[in-house]
């Protein structure tokens, strides 16, 4: 153990609660609105003045202002720049969040969806000249293939939520194509909230199936509750709860035998990758999230990107746009005719989120066959090596390896005063972004770690005895200093049930500089 | 390999502290038939030199828009992006940071959203914006939803000249929520003839529409109020609303729109932002993520997600939509460039934009044979040629101009329609390119 365990034996409030005269402590800089920071007339770029011309507005030019605030170039740079500096990331620690991978995003990936030839051409140009983007397309369209062994893939949904619209649209089509109109999907207890949330979209009913005691889906509950009504099973793995749905080859076929689909929710392929294709394990829809498993940036919240590989069966109903190869090059079908007539229509404009694609095929590029299986064992590896590191503190909820990711619940911290949530608070104190807390909803109080196979083994320690001093902390009886967390970040913890109560959505003047305006 | 720190040694040592013999005993869950021992039909790893050069090579078989006379719009523009946009987008704590679920690590990704989500409301001049979804088209079919919860009623009427691809989304998304869609023939040139009656939950229109063409919709906005209906404004050229009157003064209900031109680079479609604004009676009927103002523990000002109980993490099949992911970073960008274009910038680059049009359909509609089918208009509008649009726009392609978009590529099935072409100038647009243009024009249709 090194220097951080000193500052937990012997918590200090220091110098850090002295008040500054600014407001400001050190390099944690206050910032205002760009709304407070405005001068009329003032402005970021400079643009000439527009050249004669015959107006066309008609009647419709704008006649009041919009009220923008004026800030020139350095102060919109100060302004964002000291706005990046009050977030943390991966660039600048471990960032656990289980079932989201955060795992390093490589900069050749953003380098190369800059280049002109891809960030600087048109969705809308002739197709002749965009080949190179329709092969690009093309190609990641093939590694997808290869990775998950199924025959088709959809390239054009937007996120992971948007891969799942996909898929239980060109279920329920193929259905609907069979004639067979089915009204009830099949979703874990355990699954993520964007499960559901999809299938009521596409107008069905969900039926929650329980976990069985080893974290895994009730063979027997599904069994029980698949019938000649049930149009698929949404199933995540390896699970929500970090592991691998040992009976998946049992569950496929149970839900195949009662003429239902098979939907996975790929969220969690990370642990998988190169190792296990899901062709094998009888899925018939899956989509990937290329902005966990294929390491394009999340972003603070996207873009990402969500494409899902089909089966045969489900194929002929996947969404427009398609990319084929014929004599005359790469060539896009975007209309619904000829092979692509059962196509469930359009999920967004254009050709899809071409600016993951260049990364994530770059990613796939740069490690190879070799390198993601080896992505696959790294992530897997360090999970557990955090799990058994955790052991003796936490409380693990299924007892056991896991795969990518690892779930404790909040036993370990029973009559300690101190909840999941003040726990995840102290770590953002120890400098660390918290794991995922109260999700799965499976066990109380979750706990969900998932390391991702970019962190070496030194992080991984530090993480561990940090985790394990903040329980030990716990246990002592010190649960006030744990409701007292975080005190370090630029804002300590925020009333979220006040805001929910009174929305404040947006700026708006206040009413002395609108009397000042008029 | 270069992104993955563990070295032999760890993994040894790894293994050995969690008490089993291979990696392969980690996989042990694995059913033996799905197991794959050796590698997948695809190749090793590259360097970055190898990968680079690679996409590289595809890269320069596209035509960049940069490099010829570019006047391509239809849901996608071009603008001029200040260099500081994308240097600050990709530092590190906004480009590689999660979505803010921990709002005392992501104050500054918290405040730039409540910047967006106000500079959203002040441009559309509405009520209320949300932090983002997935596109303009997503946005669309979104609107519509939250039309059909708050009316329940259940027919969407969609303008002939709204964006194909948005008509084709909002009716991908209805085919099964039991939402009828009606969407209007394309008149371009001509308005459509709407009629509400007692089951229309909502009027959707594009302004400027997707012909380029400006139209007044307060009439509209007055008739959807009285027959109970909600009116949707999209709006996929924002630049165009630092000229023309907001949606939000005209009486829209929702304003559902594309930000992309604003921030972000055309990237062949995507990731693009979508936009949504409304009224505040509708707040809690949203789709998507919001930001709000709160306070913390010392009473100081800060900020949070907020009304997470509309959303699938919390509602699950009760959600008010499915959407986790949307469009953060290509919305900080936005955030970004508005904030440096201000009040001034964006009215100025709004005049360019306009100019640049004008002056492009004056010249080309002098053209023998070509008449321009559009009478007020921002930035885009459409000609009739004297022969099919789509053989126009391939030999403008082979001479090295991108002229526009035939409307045929839209819709195939209307032979009225093949002649048409639409046109887009923005400020990117030289005097040199509009010679060219006209020149190339003059050349193909002789």
């Amino acid at each position: 153990m090194t220097g951080w365990s000193q500052a937990l034996r012997a918590p200090s409030m220091a110098a850090s609660d002295t008040p500054t005269f600014t407001g400001n402590r050190g390099l944690q800089v206050e910032e205002k609105l760009i709304f407070e920071q405005d001068a009329p007339g003032r402005c970021g770029v400079d643009l000439p003045e527009p050249p004669p011309h015959n107006n066309r507005l008609g009647g419709l030019a704008r006649c009041s202002p919009i009220g923008l605030p004026g800030l020139s170039e350095p102060q919109v740079v100060r302004h964002f720049t000291r706005l990046s500096q009050k977030n943390y990331a991966i660039d600048s620690g471990l960032y656990p969040l289980g079932s989201c991978t955060m795992k390093h995003n490589p900069r050749l990936n953003e380098r190369l969806a800059r280049l002109a030839g891809f960030a600087d051409i048109h969705p809308l140009q002739p197709e002749s000249t965009v080949q190179g983007a329709l092969e690009l397309i093309d190609t990641l369209a093939h590694w997808l293939k290869v990775l998950t062994g199924m025959p088709a893939v959809a390239l054009s949904p937007a996120a992971g939520a948007h891969g799942e619209l996909c898929g239980m649209m060109t279920i329920r089509a193929a259905l609907s194509a069979q004639g067979d109109a089915r009204t009830r999907i099949l979703v874990p207890e355990s699954a993520h909230g964007t499960n559901p949330a999809t299938a009521a979209s596409c107008g069905y009913a969900i039926d929650a199936i329980p976990n069985n005691a080893r974290g895994r889906v009730d063979l027997a509950a599904l069994k029980a509750k698949l019938g000649g009504d049930v149009a698929a099973l949404m199933l995540t793995n390896p699970n929500t709860c970090g592991l691998f749905e040992d009976e998946i080859v049992e569950i496929a076929a149970a839900v195949h035998a009662a003429g239902a689909y098979f939907y996975c929710d790929g969220a969690n392929f990370n642990a998988i990758v190169g190792r296990v294709r899901p062709a094998d394990l009888g899925i018939d829809a899956l989509h990937l999230n290329l902005h966990k498993t294929f390491s394009t940036p999340h972003g603070g919240g996207g873009p990402g990107s969500g494409p899902v590989a089909l089966a045969a069966a489900l194929a002929p109903f996947a969404p427009l746009p398609w990319i084929v190869h014929g004599d005359a090059g790469w060539r896009l079908v975007e209309h619904a005719e000829g092979a692509a007539a059962a196509a469930i229509g359009r999920l967004k404009g254009f050709h899809g989120q071409m600016g993951m694609f260049v990364r994530a095929l770059a990613y796939m590029m740069s490690h190879g066959a070799d390198g993601l299986r080896q992505v696959a064992e790294d992530a897997v590896l360090n999970a557990n090596y955090l799990r058994v590191r955790l052991a003796d503190a936490l409380t693990q909820s299924y007892p056991g390896a896991c795969m990518h990711e690892v779930l404790f619940d909040d036993r370990f911290l029973k009559d300690t005063g101190v909840a999941t949530l003040d726990f995840a608070k102290a770590l953002i104190d120890e400098g660390f972004h918290p794991m995922t807390m109260y999700f799965p909803l499976v066990v109380h109080g979750a706990v969900l770690i998932e390391p991702t196979e970019t962190e070496s083994k030194a992080s991984l320690d530090q993480f561990a005895d940090t985790v394990n001093a903040l329980a030990a902390r716990a246990t002592a009886g010190d649960a006030a200093s744990f409701h007292a967390a975080p005190r370090l970040t630029p804002r300590r913890r925020l009333d979220e049930t006040g805001a929910a109560r009174k929305p404040v959505l947006r700026w708006r003047p206040n009413a002395v500089q609108r009397d000042a305006a008029d | 390999m270069r992104y993955l720190p563990l070295t032999l040694d760890d993994r040894r040592e790894m293994l050995a502290a969690i008490g089993v013999g291979s990696i392969d005993d980690l996989f042990a869950d694995v059913p033996s038939a799905a197991r794959r021992e050796g590698l997948l039909d695809l190749p090793l790893a590259q360097g970055e030199l190898e990968v680079e050069r690679a996409l590289s090579r595809m890269a320069a078989k596209n035509m960049v828009a940069g490099a010829v006379p570019f006047f391509i719009g239809a849901g996608a523009y071009r603008h001029h992006m200040p260099a500081a946009v994308d240097h600050l987008i990709q530092r590190g704590e906004f480009l590689t940071s999660y979505t803010p679920y921990q709002p005392e690590m992501a104050q500054g990704t918290l405040q730039a959203l409540f910047e967006f989500q106000t500079q959203v409301a002040l441009v559309t001049r509405m009520d209320v914006a949300n932090a983002s979804l997935y596109d303009g088209a997503t946005a669309c079919a979104e609107a519509v939803a939250m039309a059909h919860r708050i009316t329940r009623r259940g027919k969407a009427i969609l303008s002939g000249a709204l964006h194909p691809h948005y008509r084709t989304v909002c009716q991908t998304y209805a085919q099964f929520s039991g939402l009828q869609v009606e969407a209007l023939k394309p008149t371009p040139g001509r308005a459509d003839p709407i009629d509400i009656d007692g089951d229309t939950a909502c009027i959707v229109v594009q302004y400027p529409d997707f012909f380029g063409e400006l139209r007044d919709c307060s009439a509209l906005a007055t008739r959807c109020r009285q027959a109970g209906a909600l009116l949707i404004v999209v709006v996929t050229e924002m630049v165009a609303l630092g000229a023309v009157t907001p949606p939000g003064e005209m009486g829209a209900d929702i304003v559902a729109g594309e930000g992309q031109s604003i921030g972000n680079a055309l990237n062949f479609g995507g990731p693009y932002v979508g936009l949504f604004a409304t009224r505040e009676q509708h707040v809690r009927q949203m789709p998507g993520r919001l930001a709000g103002q709160t306070v913390d523990a010392d009473g100081r000002r800060g900020w949070v997600l907020t009304l997470s109980t509309r959303e699938q993490h919390i509602r699950r099949e009760k959600a008010t939509s499915n959407i986790c992911t949307n469009s953060g970073l290509c919305a900080l960008a936005f955030t970004i460039h508005l904030a440096l274009l201000g009040e001034a910038g964006l009215t100025r680059l709004a005049q360019l934009n306009h100019a640049a049009a004008c002056n492009l359909a004056d010249r080309l509609a002098a053209l023998p044979g070509v008449r321009l089918v559009s009478e007020c208009f921002f930035n885009e509008f459409v000609l009739r040629l004297p022969m099919a649009a789509a053989s126009a726009v391939a030999a403008l392609a082979d001479r090295g101009v991108l002229g526009g978009v035939p409307l045929s590529r839209f819709y195939p099935e209307r032979e009225e329609l093949a002649d048409l072409l639409l046109v887009a100038a923005t400020e990117t647009a030289t005097g040199n390119d509009i010679d060219a243009y006209e020149a190339a024009l003059r050349e193909v249709l002789r």
